[in-house]
């Protein structure tokens, strides 16, 4: 317990605090009076009531669309199913700033619901919306759809054999089994659209404003550091909140359900109404997901004989110190070095988490680890600079800061997904191996490690995953001769010219295929109890 | 996986305050600059220059001030007149005037009694044209602010948000020089009332919304006025494989504001000695010659030939949009304040 508290405290909860205090905090005085100050702003009310509801409306939104999905995941038998789940996982580890642009030739001008409907949603609400639901999709498809799949479908038959009609059958059996991880899930999603940044940014234009994106404002653009502050307090409460009821729903999920292999529920689809769901899903997939994906693929092989990809081994273009393509083992290698630091801390806070004797406080540990997915970069950002520059803990112009910043959010999955699988090992295997006179290490080795090594294989793929794509924190502390893949592709970006714009998208592909691949191999080694994610 | 690792911490050390044999530049990302000129440039003068690019031009100059007492460098490179005044209010430069300042063409110079800043390059933000659009149109592209606000530009011009985007402050500000402290609110009426669309940064605005450059094209970019820079077109010709016989895009003249960049030694610097000789190399002919293709910005000294792909597509303006920066520094705020009410709500 005590490492993760202590990675926690010095590389979060220190650096956000620190930054918050010197919003607030001018010549040795605070000035709490920021606080309602800022709060009376009209402004600052619109951009909460605007966070507040697009959220809302994103999650029934995905919930809707994605559910569906879940099902049909969960219950079908189908030929590519495994790629296709890697496949809808993917947009939600690729930087923003790749998705954003493939996201408008859907629907922006020239795409396919303009040259449909001619019917363009650039710089409306819509195109937030829908590209929440192209980024939470896997969030509902595997939460919901992991427990749906192992739910003994026999269940279900049973009632419709005492006589319920189908639609009561699923109601009163399935649902209620069920509603925990939907509502898990849809926290999660919410969670994910209240604080978000790069969605908003790049699609809504610049009249719509999540606190997020405000509180990069003000801190990066604007350098009201007090405003930030603020800002970032009512956002830390938020997302506190959303946690607390997060953790509940996810502790009442807990409770037994007659759980079986999720191998044996799912069959070929029958009848004409199953053929039909499955088609929708598969349809609606590949229009919402997929082909924004591909837009991206189809732009990086523009030039003839992959002429971007060539151009990505010559450091002619002069954006970067090396060659664009080194950017590929720097996100490698910061991804490894992440994965490491996750699953250590991740590991040991889980362990912790579920020992019989863990009191009320170190459960509510639980939750508060979530909390760097709900912090903005740009504070924690921020907060780095000015808290860890001196020795022993000057780390600014460190390599090990990206990694250590990638692993703040790579923390949570690994928590999430090794909890449910810990929590299963019975306590009694554990007893009676000690009480044999094993030594705690050795019945950690002998009983929990074969029991949790699938599971910790999956926590360390996901996490490398999210460290691949994140963009965030690293763009603040990446240094300009290992630029990762997403830094590196929007400095690309940042420039005119028709290579500079091929060589994005390259890398963008690239970036798009690594994260696939791992996620493939996750896939490969799902288990029957893979947790939340 | 070990190997990983240890290639990545091989560059590590040696940075910032303490070593004497190196000194830090602390940039934006736009930063380039050719290897064989920095090598020359550390063989010369003894020290290994790092440079460390700390995002785009606004976040860099705040990190530097927040870090201000414990800088991550030695010199600043990289604050321009919009923000130049935020920066010496903060206390970011310690004094010190580079060998060959003498060079450095007069319009450029401020802060002359103290010298804690020194003029490095300069650049204009313009609205840039299709040039396709207008031939097939058969229509002449806008030569001016006024040009923009006349009805058959309708619904052409894109540009960013003045308040997240440097390119879109550069433009405001042009308005505002143009039609002074009374007239710019009437100007962009008439501009909004006209069709500008306004994205929030220089990336959608560019490779998004505009019909002229490369990726514009290919996202179907429907706006063939944008507002980026007068390099902007040079540089669709010198990244463009094969390059093109002349450039796609243009400069409408008569919409520029001069931006200059500035470096200064920072304040609590580690090695003071080697960024001063740093400074004195930023000024340098061989640097200055340099730039304009690495960074797509003009230099500031007397004397210095520009590349002939400068000339023929990017002309510096003959007449830009100027202000002094304690002008910027004390209208800025509001100026954003009502042009964001005014434009987008």
């Amino acid at each position: 317990m005590a490492a993760p508290v202590a990675f926690f405290a010095v590389f979060f909860a220190y650096p956000v605090a620190a930054i918050v205090a010197r919003g607030l905090k001018t010549d040795g005085t605070w000035h709490l009076g920021r606080i309602t100050e800022v709060l009376a702003q009209s402004d600052v009310r619109h951009v909460l009531w605007f966070t507040t509801w697009q959220a809302l409306v994103s999650t029934a939104l995905t919930l809707l669309v994605a559910l569906p999905g879940a099902y049909v995941f969960a219950r079908f038998e189908f030929p590519g199913k495994q790629v296709l789940r890697a496949v809808v996982t993917v947009p939600f580890v690729l930087p923003t700033v790749v998705v954003g642009t493939a996201f408008l030739a859907l629907v922006g001008r020239g795409g396919l619901l303009d040259e449909l409907w001619g019917l363009r949603l650039d710089t409306t609400v819509w195109a937030i919306l829908l590209a929440h639901v192209f980024f939470n999709y896997a969030v509902v498809v595997r939460t919901v759809g992991g427990l749906w799949a192992q739910l003994d479908p026999r269940q279900e038959e049973a009632a419709r054999m005492l006589g319920a009609s189908q639609l009561k059958a699923w109601r009163q059996v399935t649902l209620p089994a069920l509603a925990p991880a939907v509502a898990a899930a849809a926290l999660m999603v919410f969670l994910f659209t209240f604080t978000s940044f790069g969605v908003v940014q790049i699609l809504g234009g610049p009249t719509f404003s999540t606190l997020e994106v405000e509180i990069y404002r003000q801190t990066s653009e604007i350098f009201d550091l007090s405003t930030a502050a603020v800002l970032t307090m009512i956002q830390f409460v938020a997302v506190g909140a959303i946690l607390a009821v997060h953790a509940w729903t996810v502790r009442r999920r807990e409770t037994a359900l007659r759980l079986v292999d999720a191998s044996v529920t799912a069959r070929r689809p029958r009848g004409a109404g199953q053929w039909a769901l499955l088609g929708g899903v598969l349809v609606t997939v590949a229009v919402l997901l997929v082909l924004p994906l591909a837009v991206l693929v189809q732009r990086s092989l523009d030039a003839p004989g992959f002429g971007y990809y060539r151009a990505l081994t010559s450091e002619d273009g002069g954006v970067f110190l090396v060659p664009p393509i080194e950017a590929i083992g720097n996100s490698l290698s910061y991804a490894v070095a992440a994965t490491l630091i996750a699953v250590l801390i991740g590991g040991l806070a889980a362990v912790a988490l579920t020992r019989r004797d863990a009191g009320r406080f170190v459960r509510g540990f639980d939750a508060l680890l979530m909390l760097p997915l709900g912090v903005s970069a740009v504070t924690v950002g921020f907060g780095f600079l000015i808290s860890l520059d001196e020795p022993p803990l000057d780390l600014r112009s460190s390599w090990i800061l990206v990694p250590l910043a990638q692993a703040l959010v790579g923390v949570p999955f690994v928590v999430r997904t090794m909890l449910p699988v810990l929590r299963a090992v019975d306590v009694r295997l554990r007893e009676a191996a000690s009480v044999l006179g094993a030594s705690p290490w050795r019945v950690w080795r002998e009983v929990d490690l074969p029991m949790v090594r699938r599971a910790l294989l999956i926590a360390a793929g996901f996490a490398f995953a999210v460290s691949l794509g994140e963009f965030g924190a690293t763009v603040f502390i990446a240094r300009p001769d290992r630029p990762t893949l997403p830094v590196a592709v929007a400095r690309l970006l940042g420039r005119p010219g028709d290579l500079n714009y091929g060589q994005a998208m390259a890398l963008s592909t690239i970036l798009m295929v690594v994260c696939a691949v791992a996620l493939l191999v996750l896939e490969r080694l799902r288990t029957d109890r893979t947790g939340e994610f | 996986m070990a190997g990983a690792l240890a290639a990545c911490g091989s560059s590590d050390g040696g940075q910032g305050s303490g070593d004497s044999k190196t000194v830090t530049l602390v940039s934006h990302d736009s930063w380039a600059a050719s290897k064989d000129v920095i090598a020359a440039f550390e063989k010369q003068s003894g020290y290994k220059v790092d440079v460390l690019k700390d995002g785009d031009a606004g976040q860099a100059v705040n990190k530097a001030i927040l870090t201000k007492d414990n800088p991550q460098g030695d010199v600043f490179f990289g604050v321009d007149n919009t923000l130049l005044s935020r920066a010496l209010d903060n206390g970011l430069f310690q004094p010190y005037e580079p060998k060959g300042s003498d060079q450095i063409k007069a319009e450029y110079r401020v802060d002359q009694d103290k010298h804690r800043v020194t003029p490095i390059d300069t650049g204009d933000i313009c609205v840039n044209y299709d040039k396709k659009y207008f031939a097939d149109h058969k229509l002449e592209p806008p030569k001016s602010f006024d040009d923009l606000v006349e009805p058959r530009y309708k619904n052409l011009l894109v540009t960013e948000n003045a308040s997240a985007s440097s390119p879109g402050l550069g433009f405001l500000l042009g308005t505002a020089a143009k039609y002074g402290d009374d007239g710019w609110e009437g100007y962009w009426k008439k501009l909004k009332a006209n069709g500008v669309k306004v994205v929030d940064g220089w990336e959608q605005a560019y490779n998004e919304e505009f019909s002229g450059s490369a990726g514009g094209k290919k996202a179907k970019g429907d706006r063939p006025l944008v507002v980026s820079y007068a390099s902007s077109p040079p540089a669709e010709v010198v990244f463009a494989d094969p390059k093109p016989g002349t450039a796609p895009t243009g400069v409408a003249e008569g919409t520029c504001f001069r931006q200059v960049e500035y470096a200064g030694l920072l304040a609590n610097a580690g090695n003071s000695k080697g960024g001063k000789a740093l400074l004195d190399f930023l000024v340098s002919r061989k640097f200055q010659e340099d730039m304009p293709l690495n960074m797509f910005v003009y230099p500031v000294t007397e004397g210095v030939q520009v590349p002939p792909e400068f000339v023929k597509y990017g002309p510096q303006a003959k007449d830009p949009e100027t202000m002094d920066p304690a002008k910027i520094a004390g209208h800025r705020d509001q100026w954003v304040k009502s042009w964001t009410s005014l434009v987008l709500k």
